[in-house]
C-alpha cells in the first residue's frame, strides 16, 4: 500500500476543515542518524549520561528472497527508558526486534545487550531480555501458571512462585491462573504473552505491537503496567502503529522507514524542533479576499471567508503572532474568537516516512 | 549448561503425552495387540517355528521396533513442528539456551515415550506369547539406541517440514515401508538370495536384526554390523541437525 494513500487522511496540505491535521512543514535539518553506533554524548540529555544498554551497529539483514529489511541500522538504547519505534507496516520494526532476541540471524552488523554480542555471547544477552511478539503465540492447551513457569524454567532461573504469582497478579490474570489459555479473550491472552516475558525478570522488555487489537480501556490499562515497569528500573523498546501511544508513553522516538533508521530523538525535543503551530482567527464578517498589506504573511482564508488560518514555528525567533494582530486591526480585519493547534507526533511521523 | 532449560521442555513435552495418553499409549498397545492376535495367534499357529521360536514369539521383537520407529519419529517430529506451526517456538529460539539443550530436552521427551511405549508393549506381548530374553542389557541398549536414533531422525523431519502433509508423508512413505519390509515378521533368511540382497540395503533390517538378537540369540547379520549400522545412523542425525542449528535452516531465516 502506498504510503501516501495511507495515511493521506491525516496528511492534507492546505486542508482548512481539518484543524489537527494541518501540514507540518519538513524541517531543513532533520537529524538523520547515522553515525557511529556507540552514542554521542548530546549536552543537557540525560539519556546521553547513561550508559546504552542495547547498541545496534551497522546492522543489515537480507531474507532469501533477496528482500533488504535491513539496511546499516546504527541504534543506541538507553538504560531504564522507554523508546518508541515508530514505522509503517514492512518497515523493519519486527524484524529489528527479532535479529536483537534471537530469533533471525543477522546478515551483517553486530548487536550488544547489555555490552554482550548477541552472538557469541547469547546466554547472558537474551537472559536480560523480554519479549513480547507482535501475534498471539500460545500454547492453547497449557494453564496460565505452566505457560508463565514454563518461560521462566526456559530463561534458566529457579522457580519462584511468588514472583509468578505478583507478575500475573498485576496483570489481573491471578483469577484466570488455572484456565487453559485457549479459554481466555483476546486481551488476556496478550497480558499472558506478557507475563511470559516478565516471568525471568528481564531488565528489557521489548512489547511489538502491545496494544494492537485491544480495546481503549485495556489499552490504558496496559500504559499503566508499562509505567510500572520502567519505575522498577526495566528498560522498554515498544513498537507501535498508534502514534498516540508513543507519544503519551515514550521518552525517545525512534522512527524506521524501508529498513533504514530515519531518526532518533527525544520525544520533546522533537516535538518542539519539529512542531509547528496553527492559529486560526474567526472573522466577524467574511472577507473574499486579503488586503496587500497582509501579502507577507502565509495565510490562509477558508470556510469562505469565515476563517483565517496562520501557521508559524514554534522554535523561530518570532513567531509573528504580535504584528499579524496589528497589520489586521489596521486593515480593519476584525474576529471575533481564535485558536491555536499544535502538531502532533502522528503530522511529524507521517511528514518524516513521507519524505524519506 | 541451561539444566533448567532442558528439564523445562523435557517437562513440557512429558506433560503433553499424558494430556494425550490415549492417543500418544494407548492406540499403539491396542494396535499392536491386534498384530498379536492376526500374525500371532490366527495365522500364526498356522506357521512353523522360524529358527526355532515359535512365530508368535519371532514376531515380538519386530513388532516393539515398529511401534518404536513410528513413535519416535512421530513424537519428535510434532514436537518441533507444533510450536513452529503455532509460532510459540519463538520463546525457545529467543531463551537463553544452546541448540543441543533444545535437542536434548525434545528428543530426550520423544525419545522417553517411545522407550515406555516400548516397554508396554513387551508387557502386553507377554501376556500373548511365552517370552524370554537372553541378554535383557543389550535389549535395552537397541531400545534406547533406536529411540533416540529415530527421535532425532523426527526432530530433522518437524524442522524440514512446512505443512502438515510433509508431517506425515516421510514416516507415511519411507518409514513404516521400510519397517515392514526390514524383517518384522520374517527373517531375511526366508527370502529368495535376490531379494535378500536388496533387503540388506534396508538400515532396518539391522535395528530389528540386532534387538531379536538380545531376545533369541538369532539373528540376520551379526550383531556387531547391527550396533554400527544404528550408531551410524545416529551420527548422520547428529551433523544434519548441527548443519540445520548452524545455519539457522527453516527456523531462524
Amino acid at each position: 500500500m502506498p504510503l501516501n494513500g495511507l495515511f493521506s487522511d491525516h496528511f492534507s496540505p492546505g486542508n482548512c476543515g481539518a484543524a489537527s491535521a494541518f501540514l507540518f512543514q519538513g524541517s531543513a535539518d532533520l537529524p538523520i542518524r547515522t553515525g557511529p553506533a556507540l552514542p554521542l554524548p548530546q549536552p543537557f540529555s540525560l539519556a546521553a549520561i547513561m550508559p546504552s544498554i542495547i547498541s545496534v551497529a551497522n546492522l543489515s539483514k537480507t531474507y532469501g528472497s533477496g528482500f533488504k529489511a535491513l539496511k546499516n541500522v546504527n541504534l543506541d538504547i538507553k538504560r531504564g527508558e522507554i523508546f518508541a519505534l515508530l514505522g509503517p507496516n514492512g518497515a523493519g520494526k519486527t524484524t529489528l526486534i527479532s535479529i536483537i532476541c534471537g530469533i533471525a540471524n543477522p546478515s551483517e552488523g553486530r548487536v550488544l545487550v547489555g555490552g554482550e554480542d548477541i552472538q557469541t555471547s547469547y546466554r547472558k544477552a537474551r537472559s536480560l531480555i523480554g519479549l513480547v511478539p507482535q501475534e498471539l503465540h500460545t500454547d492453547a492447551f497449557e494453564s496460565v501458571w505452566a505457560t508463565v513457569s514454563f518461560s521462566r524454567g526456559l530463561f534458566g532461573k529457579p522457580k519462584n512462585p511468588a514472583h509468578i504469582e505478583k507478575v500475573l497478579k498485576d496483570l489481573s490474570l491471578w483469577d484466570k491462573k488455572d484456565n487453559k489459555i485457549i479459554t481466555l479473550s483476546g486481551g488476556m491472552k496478550r497480558r499472558v504473552m506478557i507475563a511470559k516475558a516478565l516471568s525471568h525478570e528481564p531488565q528489557i522488555l521489548f512489547l511489538d505491537e502491545p496494544t494492537a487489537g485491544v480495546d481503549v480501556e485495556l489499552r490504558k490499562g496496559m500504559w499503566e503496567v508499562v509505567r510500572g515497569l520502567q519505575q522498577s528500573g526495566v528498560t522498554i523498546i515498544l513498537t507501535t502503529h498508534y502514534i498516540e501511544e508513543a507519544e503519551e508513553m515514550a521518552d525517545r522516538i525512534g522512527v524506521i522507514n524501508k529498513g533504514e533508521i530515519v531518526l532518533v530523538e527525544d520525544k520533546t525535543t522533537l516535538m518542539q524542533k519539529l512542531g509547528r503551530k496553527r492559529l486560526t482567527l474567526h472573522l466577524q464578517n467574511k472577507v473574499t479576499s486579503l488586503p496587500e498589506s497582509l501579502a507577507h504573511y502565509e495565510l490562509e482564508l477558508c470556510d469562505e471567508g469565515a476563517t483565517l488560518v496562520y501557521d508559524y514555528d514554534t522554535q523561530g525567533e518570532r513567531t509573528g503572532i504580535t504584528s499579524l494582530l496589528g497589520d489586521l486591526r489596521t486593515a480593519g480585519i476584525r474576529f471575533n474568537d481564535l485558536d491555536t493547534t499544535q502538531s502532533s507526533l502522528e503530522d511529524i511521523f507521517v511528514d518524516l516516512v513521507r519524505t524519506s | 549448561m541451561n539444566h533448567r532449560a532442558i528439564r523445562a521442555i523435557y517437562l513440557f513435552e512429558m506433560a503433553r503425552t499424558w494430556r494425550t495418553l490415549l492417543q500418544s499409549i494407548v492406540s499403539p498397545v491396542v494396535s499392536t495387540s491386534l498384530y498379536f492376535v492376526v500374525f500371532g495367534a490366527a495365522i500364526g499357529s498356522r506357521i512353523s517355528q522360524v529358527e526355532g521360536v515359535s512365530y508368535g514369539t519371532f514376531i515380538v521383537p519386530g513388532l516393539i521396533m515398529l511401534s518404536v520407529l513410528t513413535q519416535s519419529i512421530a513424537n519428535a517430529s510434532f514436537g518441533i513442528y507444533f510450536p513452529k506451526f503455532t509460532g510459540t517456538i519463538y520463546e525457545i529460539l529467543s531463551a537463553p539456551i544452546s541448540y543441543f539443550e533444545i535437542v536434548i530436552g525434545y528428543v530426550g521427551a520423544a525419545a522417553t515415550k517411545s522407550i515406555i511405549l516400548g516397554l508396554i508393549i513387551l508387557a502386553t506381548a507377554g501376556l500373548f506369547v511365552p517370552l524370554h530374553i537372553h541378554h535383557p542389557v543389550w535389549m535395552l541398549a537397541f531400545l534406547v539406541l533406536t529411540a533416540v536414533t529415530f527421535s532425532l531422525f523426527g526432530f530433522i523431519i518437524g524442522i524440514w517440514a512446512d505443512g502438515f502433509e510433509k508431517l506425515q508423508m516421510i514416516p507415511m512413505l519411507v518409514v513404516t515401508p521400510l519397517t515392514f519390509l526390514g524383517g518384522s515378521f520374517y527373517s531375511i533368511d526366508m527370502l529368495p538370495p535376490a531379494w535378500r540382497s536388496i533387503a540388506l540395503l534396508n538400515p532396518v533390517v539391522y535395528l530389528i536384526s540386532g534387538f531379536r538378537w538380545s531376545f533369541y540369540e538369532i539373528a540376520d547379520v551379526s550383531i556387531a554390523v547391527s550396533v554400527g549400522m544404528t550408531l551410524a545412523f545416529l551420527v548422520i542425525c547428529l551433523v544434519v541437525i548441527w548443519w540445520i542449528f548452524r545455519t539457522g535452516y527453516r527456523l531462524k531465516n
